[in-house]
């Protein structure tokens, strides 16, 4: 298994940039998502990793080795495609043993690696069937068999549960991050789930235009997004934003929203006045009459042991998640009360999260591991 | 229709469809009377192919097969009946006619030489179209737009417009009447309808299959052997018979630039109503014998051929 270092890397299509300065480093043995919208580059950057696309500029190193304008075939890595790509002229078992074809091994060593990763994946009672006849989920374990079965140095999946039916999908999802529990496999995951990606990864790029948007793990990313872009696409629902202006002074903890005062984090560096954004996750909300932060029921939406309230305020539609037993009429009167030690502030010019006292949590972890 | 049925928008009514059999049949009866006649009239004697009215039963006769494989004199009946007892039916059924076989007809080199042209050219059509396609379909091409206009162009006119030309360059170069010119020649034809037909069969076949195969250490060529022409081969039979159809029929060309070693059945059938009066039987039997490997090639893949048909009719 190996570490993947990513530097700088770079891909223009013509005009057209996919992917722009990209940097990050997989650790040996981790679970990796590139999570974002359609179009983000996220595939761009798994096809430069698995060299079927050249960058523009950029370095990728795979254990050590510069392998960036390498060919696939000498990269030693393995891809689970979206579709599959099982070959329908083969049955299950040349399917998975394709890869040891080619790297010219006895027929006895492909038959034992064949039955002992088939065995894994429990598939082994399909060995001598038709691909085109299997289930949705069957087709992806085969898909991964032929991945595994090379022991190569990572793994890059391209949306693999992309195709498959929500009953196999969470299946799949659970088996997958089992199945990385065993192998300890350096991988690299694309999708554009935020559920695969939060309940899979060790760590998650966030990417929005070939732009990595924030890299960290999946508690950093949800608890401290770094983007408004980040705190926006992750979370169901998102983030809620209430716009502010003016400036912040480094030490600052608490600022004027709708004109509530509302406690937030301490303030880590000084704002020259701008856009500002308070960033207010939908289950830091509770409903206080007490608070002056106010808004009317617009709608709720019954999840069993939560419910989403809509609240419209003079700001627009906020979000809340709060207990089920509450009992709410639309058009009611609410004080709105927030979790003030989860707050994330934004600059909304930039987009950036401003630097505050959720910020040093993180960083000393940082330092008590390094 | 039933209560219990729904009725179906887009399903054809029975009625319809009764009257669109009665049109396949009356068609397919249309088609296959000439067919018929043809594989009658090589069993007649020829004064029975030409009887009128025409006879519908007679007897069968296979003198039509003998005097097509054979050439023939006339002798007087004392020189026939000085000669040995009949070797064979053939030499009894020529004799009866005052006759002796002198030697074997051209039709058999002739028949070979159509069987080497078309499916020499029909090989080399799909060998060159199937590469082709897969440059196109797969690899950035610079005017790749342009170069397949190009090549469509090729059959804007027929290609017997461009004959004199032709005629002239091969007389040049040594190719009038040789059996590499005309697969040359059926092969530059074909090559065009080969690239675009299999340009749309390789399209459709998604190129993840060799990205697999090239990340699983295989080079594009291998690649492309393993995966993608397992998946292309109806596409590559279906492309196989149309060419072999057109390089198997054609006459104009064949009849302009072979005369001899190289001549097709084509052109050659029609000279066998000159030996002797018109042997109508011996015309019928060439045709029926002419048409046999068609037959054989197309029944064999008419599934692909289906498909190669309404290619592109209804997505997967």
């Amino acid at each position: 298994m190996a570490e993947i270092r990513v530097q700088h890397l770079r891909k223009a299509f013509g005009d057209f940039v996919a992917v722009q300065d990209s940097n990050f480093v997989v650790e040996d043995g981790e679970f990796f998502v590139m999570l974002g919208p359609s179009g983000c580059g996220k595939t761009t950057t798994l096809r430069m990793i698995a060299g079927l696309e050249l960058p523009t500029g950029g370095q990728i190193l795979l254990d050590g080795e510069d392998v960036t304008m390498l060919r696939a075939r000498e990269r030693d890595i393995a891809f689970v495609f979206q579709l599959f790509a099982l070959y329908p002229h083969m049955n299950v078992r040349k399917n998975i043993g394709f890869p040891l074809l080619a790297q010219g091994k006895p027929s006895a060593e492909i038959r034992t690696r064949v039955e002992e990763t088939a065995k894994l994946l429990r598939i082994d009672h399909l060995l001598n069937k038709s691909v085109s006849g299997l289930a949705g989920g069957d087709r992806q374990r085969v898909a991964l068999g032929r991945a595994i079965v090379r022991r190569p140095k990572c793994f890059l999946m391209d949306e693999p549960l992309g195709t498959l039916d929500t009953e196999f999908r969470d299946l799949m999802v659970h088996e997958l991050r089992e199945l990385h529990n065993r192998i300890h496999a350096t991988t690299v995951y694309v999708t554009h789930d935020q559920m695969e990606a939060m309940s899979m990864a060790d760590k998650i790029a966030v990417m929005n235009h070939g732009v990595i948007e924030q890299f960290g793990s999946p508690r950093e990313i949800y608890d401290r997004p770094a983007t408004v872009f980040v705190a926006d696409f992750i979370g169901s629902p998102p983030m809620n934003f209430l716009k502010f202006g003016g400036g912040l002074a480094k030490g600052a903890r608490e600022i004027v929203v709708q004109g509530a005062t509302v406690a937030v984090p301490e303030v880590r560096e000084d704002i020259a006045p701008a856009d500002m954004a308070l960033g207010i996750r939908p289950e830091h909300i509770r409903f206080d009459d007490a608070s002056k932060l106010r808004g009317a029921i617009y709608g709720t939406e019954y999840l069993g042991t939560t419910q989403i309230v809509a609240v419209e305020t003079a700001d627009g539609i906020i979000k809340a998640r709060v207990p089920a037993e509450i009992r709410l009429n639309a058009g009611d009167h609410v004080g709105l009360a927030l979790n003030s030690a989860r707050l994330s502030l934004f600059d909304r010019g930039s987009g950036r999260a401003v630097k505050t006292a959720i910020h040093d949590t993180a960083s000393e972890r940082r330092a008590r591991h390094g | 229709m039933s209560l219990t049925t729904a009725h179906s928008v887009v399903a054809p009514s029975a009625g319809s469809k009764r009257i669109a059999g009665a049109i396949i049949i009356a068609y397919a009866l249309i088609s296959i009377v000439p067919l018929l006649w043809i594989f009658a009239t090589s069993f007649k004697t020829p004064p029975d192919s030409i009887a009128y009215p025409p006879k519908i039963v007679f007897q069968p006769s296979i003198e039509g097969y003998c005097n097509l494989f054979t050439t023939r004199t006339r002798q007087t009946p004392e020189y026939i009946n000085s000669l040995g007892p009949a070797t064979g039916f053939c030499d009894e059924t020529v004799r009866k006619r005052n006759m002796v076989i002198a030697g074997p007809s051209n039709f058999l080199p002739r028949f070979l030489n159509s069987l080497i042209i078309a499916f020499g050219s029909t090989f080399c059509a799909v060998f060159l179209g199937t590469l082709s396609a897969y440059g196109f379909s797969r690899f950035k091409v610079p005017l790749a737009d342009d170069l397949l206009f190009f090549i469509l162009s090729t059959r804007f006119m027929p290609p017997i417009a461009v004959a004199i030309p032709i005629y002239l360059m091969y007389r040049e170069l040594g190719l009038s009447d040789t059996a590499l010119g005309m697969i040359l020649l059926y092969t530059a034809v074909n090559v065009s309808l080969a690239v675009w037909l299999l340009k749309g069969f390789i399209d459709e076949i998604p190129r993840e299959y060799e990205e697999a195969a090239m990340i699983d250490g295989y080079t594009r060529l291998q690649a492309f052997w393993r995966t993608v022409l397992p998946q292309a081969t109806t596409g590559i039979a279906a492309t196989a018979i149309f060419c072999l159809i057109f390089a198997w029929n054609e006459y104009a060309f064949a009849a302009l630039l072979t005369s001899g070693t190289a001549q097709t059945a084509p052109p050659f059938i029609p000279t066998i109503i000159g030996e002797g009066g018109q042997d109508w039987p011996a015309v019928a039997a060439g045709t029926t014998i002419f048409l046999v490997p068609i037959l054989v090639f197309t029944i064999l893949l008419r599934k692909q051929l289906l498909r190669g048909i309404t290619f592109g009719a209804v997505r997967k």
